[in-house]
């Protein structure tokens, strides 16, 4: 039934950028569900910055095209979540309006770049969320903030609307408490859409089945050796130690490429931002440039006091590594790598249904812990491995250390979405 | 290596800005992470990828669109209906 909910969160966490307060929805499958949206996804007449100054202001006058798929099942949207500016981040602190905190625990971080989505369920203050994911920011939040969040396979949702950071690499995904409210949002995004290039006509119609019996999964050991923290590999182990109880089996794998998969996530996503970030210069939208000025002074001007550091960082790699005379040793080989990473994937899945590990190498950190970027970018090395080669990955938490939630990642063939949702769930009725 | 000189190089072609102090903390963060990024040396093979994947395109129909005021709407300068922006000449 259509009619309006009444929307007043206490956020003490910083988790919503911009929120409704009577917010009116449809009939269908999402019939007055609250979700949260990321803020690089487009909504009409909703504030939409992606966290960034240079966005301040900004009002769509058009919804992407997930949002209108949500409005057509009937859901809410109640309001537009923090994050990493442009999703350059995996803590939520890189927001030009302040960190999220994590529910968990407010002296640390809740992951990113889709910390603000991922807070926002954590602390119950809506059923569900998207997030994006580019090279784990759903399922980093995820699993540092204790719930379940899913990055599609490549081509499954529709990116219209997303604000591109990294093309190649980003999807659309949901974000919830529970496997079953994950797999809800998805069967509503999920699809054809005529104005996405990268679309599939691969529609997700599925409700999660527990049986799991006689599945394979594959246990990388590259997902269990150095920078991961032992205490969190022990928990995952459990984890999938109770996934054999169900009835799986496991074998043991390599991913050689893990070697350099993060080098050739950063050089791919910084030559991408490079060029997709140009056109932030606050002539169609944003503040205004001096028009008086030569244009590289203009821009300059507004570019540099309305990005932040890591915006302006990740432009400088990736205008850097594509510039004349190091193309070939970057971006060409970073091209080269990720299909290996992809090789390595497909040469593993003829053996097993799935393969399992960690979603971080670590639980939360604290707040500015990690202020070297390279230490930041190092904790997503269990995450990229799936948006280089395109397939879907879900984390479900599976315990704690040191008193904060684990995430299990489950990786899947590609546009075998469900059967890693099924994993999950397996693992969820299991424990719960 | 990078420079500091690079370092202002890029930030200039990249319309980005850099100065003062940051010039120095940025060159020294550039050179831990270019560093890095020197673990692709170790990959085989050029550029010549072989991918299984093709363009899709469609024809380009005109459709309705936006009107010309909801695109002028976030535009902070504008005239007679267009855009205003700094002088390229």
């Amino acid at each position: 039934m259509a009619g309006t909910i009444t929307f007043e969160p206490e956020d003490r966490y910083n988790a919503f950028l911009t929120h409704g307060k009577n917010v009116s929805h449809g009939s269908g499958k999402l019939a007055g569900v609250a979700v949260a949206i990321k803020d690089n996804i487009t909504t009409k007449d909703i504030e939409t910055t992606c966290a960034s100054k240079i966005l301040k202001g900004y009002v769509p006058p058009y919804d992407a095209h997930v949002i209108g798929l949500l409005k057509a099942e009937g859901a809410a949207i109640v309001g537009k979540t923090n994050m990493d500016e442009f999703g350059m981040g995996s803590s939520t602190e890189n927001s030009a309006f302040g960190p999220t905190l994590n529910p968990c625990d407010t002296s640390r971080v809740p992951g990113g770049s889709s910390g603000g989505s991922a807070a926002a369920v954590a602390a119950g203050m809506v059923r569900m969320a998207l997030g994006s994911d580019t090279g784990g920011s759903i399922r980093c939040p995820a699993s540092f903030c204790g719930i379940v969040g899913l990055k599609p396979s490549y081509g499954r949702v529709s990116r219209y609307g997303l604000i591109a950071y990294s093309n190649s690499l980003e999807q659309i995904g949901p974000l919830g408490k529970t496997t079953t409210d994950v797999s809800t949002l998805m069967s509503v995004i999920a699809g054809y859409d005529r104005h996405d290039t990268t679309s599939q006509n691969k529609p997700y119609n599925h409700t999660p089945d527990a049986k799991i019996k006689g599945l394979k999964i594959g246990i990388p050991q590259e997902y269990f050796g150095k920078g991961v923290d032992p205490q969190v590999g022990d928990v995952v182990k459990r984890a999938i130690g109770r996934l054999e109880e169900l009835g799986a089996t496991t074998v043991p794998c390599s991913i050689p490429s893990m070697e350099y998969a993060l080098a050739a996530y950063y050089v791919t996503c910084t030559c991408e931002a490079s060029s997709n970030l140009a056109r932030f210069d606050g002539v169609r939208y944003g503040p205004a440039p001096d028009t008086k000025k030569p244009w590289h002074d203009a821009y300059t001007e507004v570019r540099s006091a309305a990005f932040g550091t890591e915006v302006r960082r990740r432009i400088m790699l990736g205008t850097f590594a594509l510039s004349s005379g190091y193309y070939g040793k970057y971006y060409a080989k970073a091209q080269v790598a990720r299909a290996n990473v992809r090789a390595d994937f497909n040469r593993i899945f003829k053996d097993v249904d799935v393969i399992a590990g960690p979603t971080m190498p670590t639980v939360a950190f604290r707040l500015k812990e990690k202020s070297d970027p390279l230490s930041m970018y190092l904790a997503d090395i269990l995450t990229v491995p799936a948006n280089l080669a395109g397939i879907p990955a879900i984390s479900v938490p599976c315990g704690k250390s040191e008193g904060m939630p684990v995430g299990l990642q489950i990786m899947g063939r590609m546009f075998e979405d469900e059967r890693i949702v099924d994993v999950a769930y397996a693992y969820e009725q299991a424990v719960s | 290596m990078v420079t500091e000189n690079d370092v202002q190089h890029i930030a200039d072609l990249a319309d980005v800005g850099i100065g003062g102090e940051e010039l120095g903390t940025f060159t020294h963060q550039f050179n831990a992470i270019l560093e890095y990024f020197d673990i692709l040396d170790r990959v085989e093979g050029s550029g010549e990828v072989t991918r299984d994947l093709y363009n899709i395109l469609r024809e380009d129909e005109v459709e309705p669109s936006l009107s010309q005021e909801e695109v002028l709407r976030n535009a902070p300068a504008t005239e007679d209906g267009f855009i205003k922006a700094p002088r390229v000449m």
